[in-house]
């Protein structure tokens, strides 16, 4: 779901504020993907506190427990969310990072497979979760993110994430939970970018409708 | 400059909610893990305030965050105090053009990363991370921001390690942290 597609965000002035505050930044990391660059977001304070404070409206009377984010640009907007609602924040971590005991869920990336952490004993059976992430795309960390959590005995409200696309997979796909997004990935109109099978990479409604060329073409892709 | 010292009745529940985990990442090291600590929403809390107490009022534009668990106290600073925050990283993270800074480890050499653009000269900024050990990465980080002009006010942290000396790592600058372990 996104934001403004609801009641009370449509035609917020914030929304737009925020997804222009956001750079897109081509062929990062490879050929072919426009990543969305959110450190821009968080030099302009007005359109960060905007994206904290929208979140925060959300989920402060939804009973949540625990904010978890995911390694490591989760946790540049988690940790505010949950001081706010005064929930707990737990980090989900790459391997080997975190000190203590961890489960660890595996999940599955273009080429090979990664891993995610949690601290076993950070979060209890019954309590109400948010994960948070700056952007979705595959929705593989995601769910893997979820998995930990309901492992422990907790109950997943919702994924939480600043950018992501209209993907009906990825919404359907994050193991039934529901998926909350403030914008949308933007591209670039001129940017000189190589062609794949002789069609640009770079036009806008590209991104919105997903590569239907021949070979597919990753336009936003999830890296730490 | 330590909060511990100046004994506020805040201290002492974030020191006690720090967890220390014995031999992590290797034999003889006691990691000060703060993790625990973010599991107390009212010390976590108390955490922020007393940086935010401090800073708020001083002019601070740009707040540092080092990679990664500076990331967990930084910009919650830095939206309390009005001043954006940035991120320095591990090599190759930052997607667009970087500045890089080579530190000394115990073993070998590490890299710090900030984005070119995102602070500018006359900036008055602050450093931000978990725990300062031996320096050398406050110092990358200060170094970054001095590079493209900016006026490091000040460093801060939750944890020192005051055994390790970082402190006297730090070119002059003054460092602020909230507990200490020995």
């Amino acid at each position: 779901m996104f934001a403004g597609d609801q009641n009370g965000l449509r035609g917020d002035p914030r929304l737009k504020e925020i997804s222009e505050a956001i750079r897109v930044v081509p062929h990062f990391p490879k050929p072919g993907i426009m990543f969305q660059d959110i450190t821009t977001l968080l030099l302009d304070h007005k359109a960060f506190k905007d994206t904290v404070d929208i979140f925060v409206d959300r989920y402060r009377d939804m009973g949540i427990s625990v904010v978890a984010g995911v390694e490591a640009r989760g946790f540049m907007f988690g940790p505010s969310i949950a001081l706010a609602i005064g929930a707990k924040f737990v980090p989900l971590r790459k391997p080997r990072k975190l000190p203590g005991e961890v489960i660890s869920e595996a999940y599955v990336l273009e080429y090979g497979t990664d891993c995610l952490e949690m601290h076993v004993g950070a979060v209890q059976l019954g309590e109400r979760a948010l994960v948070i992430d700056d952007l979705v795309a595959t929705g593989g960390t995601l769910s893997a993110a979820i998995r930990l959590l309901e492992r422990v005995g907790a109950q997943v409200v919702e994924c939480a994430c600043v950018v992501g696309l209209r993907d009906v997979k990825v919404q359907h796909g994050l193991n039934g939970k529901p998926l909350y997004i403030l914008v949308e990935p933007r591209g670039q109109i001129n940017c000189p970018a190589p062609s794949v099978n002789g069609v640009e990479t770079c036009r806008h409604d590209d991104l919105i409708l997903g590569a239907n060329f021949g070979s597919p073409v990753n336009t936003t892709s999830k890296s730490d | 400059m330590s909060a511990y010292r100046d004994k506020d009745p805040r201290i002492h529940g974030i020191q006690s909610r720090i967890r220390v985990v014995p031999n992590f990442p290797k034999s003889g090291i006691m990691f000060q893990d703060i993790t625990t600590l973010l599991l107390d929403p009212k010390a976590f809390k108390d955490t922020v305030d007393l940086f935010v107490e401090r800073y708020r009022g001083k002019n601070i534009s740009v707040v540092a965050g080092i990679e990664a668990r500076g990331f967990i106290f930084g910009p919650a600073i830095a939206l309390e105090i009005g001043a954006k925050f940035v991120p320095l990283r591990k090599p190759k993270k930052l997607p667009g053009k970087v500045i890089s800074e080579e530190y000394e480890l115990e073993y070998g050499r590490d890299c710090l990363e900030m984005h070119l653009g995102a602070v500018e000269p006359g900036d008055r900024a602050l450093v931000v991370d978990d725990l300062i050990a031996t320096g050398g990465t406050l110092c990358a980080a200060m170094k970054l921001l001095e590079r493209v002009g900016a006026d490091v006010v000040e460093c801060a942290c939750v944890i020192e390690l005051p055994d390790l000396k970082g402190r006297e790592q730090l070119n002059g600058k003054p460092l602020y942290v909230l507990v200490e372990s020995h």
